[in-house]
């Protein structure tokens, strides 16, 4: 645990003073933004990571990706945090004390067992669950359960496990829906078509152009959502995610029931997306080769608790990791993924 | 109205919870069906006006009460079979509300088939009852919703045997809870829903008779289905309890507020009183007084 | 489900010819210029003036119920409030344009629709699908029951005020016609307008998805009042056009559940989410009777009495919507988009 909770701050140095600063700066932006949310009443939330001692940074210099296409200071700032995490359904515990920060820009995969609460603590970022104890500390303020409505305009994107398109609409509805939290044109402006509603619809059907060609998905534009093939309709719920522009984008498994050559294409544009965007990416699979090549840092759960944090190599050495999970899980995993592609 | 009468208002109570036993025994109908096909049989209140129709007609024709009720059980759990058959299935796998719509279609066809089979004009059905004020400690209380509330009472007891202790009924609460496991584990589920069809029938065809001899078998008897679903929705469509107490509750408060507020805002106020009622119960518990509360799985 | 290469998916090619405002304009070309020179007074009155009170109101609907995906089973409680509405306001306020009264119609309808939609706030599915059924009873009730509604006339019984725009009377078949016809043609284009804004695309990302509507910022709650609200002034237009422009005399037990679930099943065989579904399902459902009872007593001569005609036209109409259900869930706007493909690829190789 001690170990967890060192390299939980490893990602505070010198850097952080001034994040903490810009951090208290945000705060004072969403509260002005929006008046129904309460700042937190705790000082020290806002200026938390420079209140934290540097710790050892052995890790950055470690011998993974880390860092790769993003600036060395960048990538100390925490942007995402879970402390003291827990969660329960009817007594079955989902999580446990769950400690995690997220540093910006970075790749950041989260592997365990079935039901060691991955999508536990996407859900609990999102807002869909609330924990039952600890918090998510997010731009500077702490939350129980972090308010799903306002997620968008946090900087948050996320897709999910089962897909969660809108397969009534368009792939290019589909993405331009992702821009839903920018329009401020009423429903009667919009139906006169001019001024502030026009700009807001060309401005959101040109972004959703934009990453449609990005993630290559042009051909299919006019195509209902629901009609695609899973590995496509993956693509496009990633591409709704990044139209947002989220400082942080949280995927669920984006590459589950993929063939071998769909993972790779799939991994490519997340880096892809990262280094375009600068956005920081959490995300969650199962193959283990996929995270060990695409991850800058891996946190390994097991039974709701988070047993390992570090560069893929860490964790590969890890011997808790290896007993709980990977020893046996490797070559397993790769025959469950080439079936699963079939 | 100076000064609260207490007999009165027990009497007034007493009625209320006696209607309501006829409501809640429409309710049971559809849950029986919405616990192990997911829908919302929209068509429960047409089939009850067939089974009374099928009966009445039956009767009137010189067969026997017996004989009679035979003829129209095995022509319930022929139509249940059939509806199964032809409307359930194509529609499996489609969103509840599709099937929800659908028995909307088929609540039409059953109604008008019943008519034009039996003709429209209305019958009077006599099950042998006398409808006297029947005097229990000063109360007056009717004979024939005492019989009514003790048919209800038995039929509830039987089902809750026969799907407590037969396997078909273990089967029935098998699917109620998991379809899929259910089929993984080789029950047959066509013979599960059929034979729960068949009870919905029967369900239907006791309502009916009840329902008939009360207000006459005519085409107004389906829309006792309108009373049926604010019961579903404040005891939730998954409860066979709460439809029970949802019809209790329900009946008791609609005499109450026809009684007690119908001078202040008019009268008539029972077409819609359960609805309000039901609605404000929603408000604060969302699926329903007993309705099962779902963890939203993303 | 192993296709993931875009080219390996057949793309959609988008259709050659005509611009997506060709057909339309061309109907109101005809409906303005063709139909009144053309049309019999029994026409008017017996086919196109309920066609298009009911294609209103079935757009009306759609936008909550097929757009924003919430059932309602209490539409022809706001026709009637429209309807009640746009005659108080005739009656109680001197001198304003009939214009008016429709739009204070509308709104008041919106109000109420407004009312009776905070349910979906807390319910889905079936149990929002029944609460609508709170409206539909208890607008029939008030309205029966307080006699200031209709002025004081016996059971709630009102006669339409005699038509007049900028000073025209517009009493007449042909009249009526026009002026329900132009009423439904700005509507159904301020709604065309509407589904295709990004409101339109918040009303399907919460029917198609509400969690994930949520998380990408649509803002769920607002959303969902407003498809009451929007879909209810609608109806309640319609309820307006259905009164004064065709029936002439209404009570409250014209707008009854039955009329309710006429326009939920003008939706669904017209097809959800289409506005132009809505036009076709209201044909249906306007003409059908018509011939069935031609078609009967055509067939079955004196056997087929106005009972059985009745009896025959609820079994064939359930019959139908099952049918839709099963075999087009689409509707008839997806049968006639399947027809004009067919017929433009055969044009094409011909």
């Amino acid at each position: 645990m001690t170990e967890v909770l060192t390299r939980v701050l490893e990602g505070v140095t010198n850097g952080a003073a001034r994040e903490g600063a810009a951090a208290a700066e945000s705060v004072q932006k969403v509260v002005r933004a929006r008046p129904g949310l309460a700042p937190d009443a705790d000082a020290d939330a806002q200026l938390h990571p420079a209140a934290k001692p540097p710790a050892a940074v052995e890790v950055v210099a470690g011998d993974g990706p880390a860092g790769q296409g993003v600036g060395n200071e960048a990538a100390q700032a925490i942007v995402l945090e879970l402390a003291g995490v827990s969660l329960s359904f009817g007594g079955v515990a989902a999580l446990s004390e769950v400690d995690l920060s997220v540093r910006r820009g970075e790749i950041l995969a989260i592997i365990g067992p079935n039901g060691a609460g991955k999508s536990s603590i996407l859900n609990i970022v999102s807002g869909v669950y609330r924990a039952d104890r600890g918090h998510v500390r997010l731009k500077g303020q702490r939350y129980a359960q972090v308010p799903t409505q306002a997620l968008a305009d946090l900087g948050i994107a996320r897709t999910f496990q089962n897909l969660a398109l809108f397969p009534g609409l368009s792939v290019l509805d589909n993405v331009v829906a992702g821009r839903a939290h920018r329009a401020r044109s009423s429903f009667v402006e919009q139906i006169a078509g001019f001024g502030r509603a026009r700009r807001e619809r060309l401005d959101a059907r040109a972004r959703a152009i934009d990453v449609i060609d990005f993630l290559q998905l042009s051909a299919l534009a006019e195509r209902p959502a629901g009609t695609l093939p899973y590995g496509l309709q993956k693509r496009v719920e990633l591409a709704r995610a990044l139209v947002a522009e989220p400082e942080i984008l949280l995927l669920d498994e984006p590459m589950a029931g993929m063939t071998a050559s769909e993972k790779a294409e799939m991994a490519g544009f997340v880096t892809a997306a990262r280094d375009r965007f600068g956005t920081t990416v959490v995300l969650i699979e199962h193959d283990i080769g996929v995270v060990m090549s695409l991850s800058d840092r891996v946190a390994v759960l097991d039974h709701g608790r988070n047993i390992a944090l570090g560069t893929p190599a860490e964790v590969q050495r890890d011997p808790r990791v290896i007993d709980a999970y990977l020893g046996v899980a490797v070559e397993d995993d790769e025959d469950v993924a080439r079936g699963e592609g079939l | 109205m100076d000064g609260f009468d207490g007999l009165f208002f027990l009497e007034v109570l007493a009625g209320g919870l006696l209607s309501g036993v006829m409501y809640a025994l429409v309710a049971i109908g559809f849950v029986l069906i919405y616990k192990t096909s997911g829908v919302l049989n929209f068509a429960q209140g047409a089939m009850l006006l067939f089974a009374a129709l099928t009966f009445v007609s039956l009767t009137e024709r010189g067969l026997s009460f017996p004989l009679a009720f035979a003829i129209t059980f095995s022509i319930m759990v022929a139509l249940g079979i059939a509806i199964e058959r032809t409307v359930l299935r194509p529609l499996t796998n489609r969103p509840p509300i599709t099937l929800f719509m659908a028995t909307l279609g088929l609540s039409y066809v059953i109604e008008g088939a019943a008519q034009l089979i039996w003709g429209t004009q209305v019958h009077g059905l006599d099950l042998g009852i006398e409808d006297v004020p029947f005097d229990v400690g000063g109360v007056f209380i009717s004979q024939f919703d005492l019989f009514a509330a003790a048919v209800a009472a038995t039929l509830v007891a039987v089902l809750s045997v026969f799907f407590r202790y037969t396997r078909i009924g273990l089967g029935f609460r098998a699917v109620a809870d998991d379809p899929f496991a259910a089929l993984a584990v080789g029950l047959r589920l066509p013979f599960i829903w059929a034979t729960v069809w068949a009870a919905a029938g029967l369900v239907a065809l006791v309502a009916g008779l009840l329902w008939g001899a009360r207000v006459g078998v005519q085409f107004s008897l389906s829309l006792v289905v309108l009373k049926a679903l604010p019961v579903l929705v404040l005891g939730g469509f998954d409860s066979i309890p709460g439809a029970i107490v949802g019809g209790l509750l329900i009946g008791a408060a609609e005499k109450l507020a026809e009684v007690y507020l119908g001078d202040y805002v008019g009268g008539g106020i029972e077409s819609w009183f359960a609805y309000v009622l039901a609605l404000v119960v929603l408000l604060v518990r969302p699926s329903g007084l007993f309705g099962q509360k779902r963890v939203e799985r993303v | 489900m192993t296709a993931f290469a875009t080219d390996l998916v057949p793309e959609i090619r988008p259709a050659r010819g005509l611009p997506g405002w060709a057909l339309p304009v061309a109907t109101l070309a005809v409906a303005y210029l063709a139909v009144p020179l053309l049309a019999t007074n029994y026409l008017f009155e017996a086919i196109l003036l309920p066609f298009l009170a009911l294609s209103l109101a079935g757009v009306g609907l759609n936008i909550l119920t097929g757009y924003a995906g919430q059932v309602s089973l209490g539409s022809a409680a706001f026709m009637a409030v429209g309807a009640y509405a746009a005659y108080n306001v005739h009656l109680r306020v001197e001198g304003l344009p009939l214009i008016g009264s429709i739009v204070a119609a509308g709104l008041s309808a919106a109000a109420i629709g407004l009312a009776f939609g905070l349910p979906s706030l807390r319910l889905k599915g079936f149990y929002l699908a029944v609460s609508t059924l709170a409206a539909q009873f208890f607008v029939q009730w008030a309205l029966t029951k307080f006699s200031w509604f209709s002025n004081d006339s016996a059971s709630g019984v009102i006669d339409a005020p005699p038509l007049q725009i900028a000073g025209f009377a517009v009493d007449g078949p042909v009249g009526r016609y026009l002026f329900a016809l132009t009423v439904v043609a700005v509507l159904t284009f301020l709604s065309h307008r509407l589904v295709i804004s990004q409101t339109g695309r918040n009303f399907i990302a919460v029917r198609d998805n509400e969690t994930a509507a949520r998380i990408i910022g649509v803002p769920v709650l607002k959303t969902k009042l407003l498809a009451f609200a929007v879909s209810s002034f609608i109806i309640g237009i319609a309820g307006v056009l259905w009164a004064f422009a065709y029936l002439r005399t209404v009570e409250p037990a014209g707008f009854n559940l039955d009329r309710s679930f006429q326009i939920l099943f003008i939706v669904i065989i017209g097809g959800l989410a289409t506005i132009r579904g809505a036009f076709f399902g209201a044909a249906l459902i306007v003409v059908f009777p018509l011939v069935l009872s031609r078609f009967g007593s055509l067939v079955l001569g004196d056997v087929f009495d106005s009972g059985v005609l009745d009896m025959s036209q609820r079994i064939v109409l359930g019959a139908l919507i099952i049918l839709f259900l099963v075999l087009e869930p689409d509707g008839l706007a997806a049968l006639s988009d399947r027809l004009r493909r067919r017929i433009a690829t055969g044009l094409r190789r011909g």
